[in-house]
């Protein structure tokens, strides 16, 4: 598995896009901080950004990477090698490249700027572990979506629905479900429609650092539990990790009973 | 003429040195001929001097009925056992200085205090350490005092069994500077009391408030530091108060303000600070109330303004990074905004002249959403709530559409 993991890795860090990728977000991070001049509400600018465009990024590239090194992946099937591992190692090989190109391009300019002297590092850095969190889970449902579809087409269009529910009509939906059912106690059904959401559970993440004392201001014992504690932060780190691990299951699952 | 009126000065003069000369003063101590703080008043006479050495006075119901200086040297410990209220003044000209009170009895048919002060005037409350306590230092109908460098730490949990740290009632001209309250009630709580100076006061941690102002008109406020209380600042049913240069920090909770304001006029709030807390301000049937020169700073509303607030201004404020800079529950709309800056601002400035060319919409659809059905507040910064408050935001449907801020500033307003 190591050893596809690094041929794919390789494979990606001499490829155009890793560099185009890295580009943009080194530029948005000068740009960010040139604009701002101020590290906390360039956070949160970031944030808007890493919860929306990562997650495309991640499937889009994760759908192309897929289709594109199709043939090289029946050549590897033809080997006595172990599918999961195939997979799973080009699996890790996008992730990880893209990872990288996320915690380099934006942190370049934000260690630059002064970050470690500055207080906003904690903010900076769960934005970070949240980015990184993104990328795997979205590069696997990416993974998911091309290994059920043969024709690319449908493919890109399924990865692009994925994401368009995700992080924009889901939420719309939610807010509906919320005004609609506004009578009755809803502090555990908003806890937990933004758990089902890996999207929604990043931003929630991302509120516990920054908008703590509006969040606060709702009367609920759930809602103060969650979000007044240690507790929001354990529950909302362990269900994305939940959230990587079930995707790639099915990978391993899903690439197992596949007929080439 | 003159000569006469010259007699008259060295007469006075005489008298009260005189006067001066034969006040005593009286030492008490744990191995002098007097060992108690009312045996020590009980022997003195008007205007004397009662000095309390270093020691443990185990005395409640102390009686000041005198003009008197009464002077703990090293902190003396007046303890009260939990019995009751520990000294009540009721003559003027009364100076208390540097005691140590402790252990007030708790009751819920009395408010015991650990000093009472009962109609008199020119009284000097200063450097006390208060712990302990039900009741403070409490003023009633009392005028032209001044209560100072005092350090007041409770430890109150609930509203219902706990007193306030200093407590005013029909008492006027009253000056509280310097003092350090913790952990009771209200830190200061003044009830139909005009023309009080509250100054450079830290109260923090409070059950309710850091400082109450109920029936009061006239008062100014200044230099004080509010942090983590029930909620900063009460001012309820007050007119013509004077707000100015404090700290509101981190009140956080479901019902927690910086400040609060309840059908208050005429009021003055400038170049004060609000930071961090769930709503900076809270303003309720509220009128002609000037907001000036203040900073909003990552609130989570910055001001809510709920029902009947009318002929408000809000100018050169600035609003930084708040969740929400305005909340506002109805449509009609009577208040000014006007140059303030809002780090939420997108407009451009094409003119160059520090005055953004499109005008800014405080209130957005979400907050008013959130004061709907507040459980949405968990969508907070969702890419499809930025839709709709763009859409609200270039149409305006739910939301005042004259409130605007037509000069909104480009910079960070110094001064």
């Amino acid at each position: 598995m190591f050893k596809i993991l690094k041929y794919s890795f390789f494979d990606l860090m001499r490829s155009r896009w890793s560099y185009v990728y890295f580009a943009f977000y080194l530029l948005l991070g000068i740009v960010l901080l040139f604009l701002n001049n101020d590290l906390s509400k360039a956070v949160i600018t970031l944030m808007n950004v890493i919860i929306i465009l990562v997650p495309l990024i991640g499937t889009i590239f994760g759908v192309m990477y897929y289709y594109n090194s199709k043939e090289f992946t029946e050549l590897l099937l033809a080997q006595p090698l172990k599918r999961s591992s195939i997979f799973l190692g080009q699996y890790l090989g996008v992730a990880i490249s893209l990872s990288m190109s996320l915690i380099l391009g934006l942190g370049i300019p934000f260690v630059f700027y002064g970050l470690f002297m500055s207080n906003a590092i904690w903010d900076f850095s769960l934005l970070l572990i949240t980015g990184v969190f993104l990328t795997l889970i979205f590069t696997a449902l990416a993974f998911n979506i091309a290994l059920s579809n043969e024709n690319k087409i449908k493919g890109f269009g399924y990865a692009i629905l994925l994401w368009l529910f995700l992080a924009v009509i889901y939420d719309g939906l939610f807010l509906m479900s919320l005004l609609f059912f506004e009578d009755y106690p809803l502090d555990k059904l908003s806890l937990i429609g933004t758990v089902l959401n890996p999207v929604d559970l990043s931003r929630t993440l991302i509120l516990l650092k920054l908008d703590i004392s509006a969040l606060l201001g709702y009367t609920g014992a759930i809602f103060k539990q969650f979000f007044g504690t240690n507790f929001g932060l354990i529950v909302s780190i362990s269900m994305l990790s939940v959230w990587v691990v079930m995707p790639v299951l099915r990978i391993i699952f899903k690439s197992k009973k596949k007929d080439f | 003429m003159p000569l006469k009126k010259h007699h008259i000065f060295t007469a006075i003069l005489i008298f009260v040195l005189g006067h001066t000369l034969v006040a005593q003063t009286i030492t008490v101590c744990k191995t002098c001929d007097i060992k108690t703080l009312q045996g020590g008043i009980d022997a003195a006479q008007a205007n004397d001097t009662v000095y309390i050495e270093k020691g443990t006075y185990k005395e409640i119901d102390v009686l000041v009925n005198k003009p008197l200086t009464i002077i703990g040297k090293d902190y003396p410990v007046i303890d009260g056992e939990m019995k009751g209220e520990i000294i009540t003044i009721v003559a003027n000209n009364v100076t208390v200085d540097g005691l140590f009170i402790k252990n007030v009895g708790t009751s819920y048919t009395a408010d015991y205090a650990a000093i009472r002060l009962k109609r008199v005037e020119n009284f000097v409350i200063k450097n006390l350490v208060l712990e302990k306590l039900f009741f403070g230092i409490y003023v009633e109908k009392s005028k032209n005092g001044k209560v100072f460098h005092n350090k007041i730490i409770g430890d109150a949990e609930e509203e219902y069994n706990s007193g306030n740290g200093i407590q005013l009632w029909y008492s006027h001209n009253i000056q509280i500077e310097h003092n350090f309250i913790q952990r009771v009630r209200d830190g200061i709580y003044l009830e139909f009391s005009d023309d009080c100076i509250i100054k450079n006061n830290v109260s923090s941690h409070n059950v309710r408030y850091g400082l109450h102002f109920m029936f009061s008109n006239d008062d100014v406020y200044q230099d004080n530091l509010f942090e983590k209380n029930g909620a900063g600042v009460a001012v309820m049913f007050s007119k013509k108060i004077k707000m100015y240069n404090n700290i509101f920090r981190e009140n956080w909770g479901t019902a927690s303000y910086g400040l609060l304001l309840k059908e208050i006029n005429d009021a003055e709030i400038m170049y004060n600070t609000f930071e961090q807390n769930t709503i900076g301000i809270n303003t309720e049937g509220s009128n002609r109330i000037r907001y000036e020169n203040n900073n909003f700073i990552s609130n989570g509303w910055a001001v809510k303004v709920l029902g009947a607030c009318y002929s408000n201004t809000f100018k050169g404020n600035n609003f930084l990074y708040n969740s929400f800079d305005m909340a506002y529950n109805s449509k009609v709309h009577d208040n000014e905004f006007d140059g303030n800056y809002w780090s939420n601002y997108t407009g451009y400035d094409l003119d160059k002249d520090g005055i953004g060319d499109v005008p800014y919409r405080p209130v957005k659809l979400f907050s008013y959403i959130v004061n709907r059905t507040p459980e949405t507040i968990i969508l907070l910064r969702s890419l499809f709530i930025d839709i709709i408050d763009f859409s609200e935001k270039v149409s305006p449907v739910f939301t005042p559409d004259n409130l605007l801020d037509n000069n909104p500033k480009i910079k960070r307003i110094t001064w």
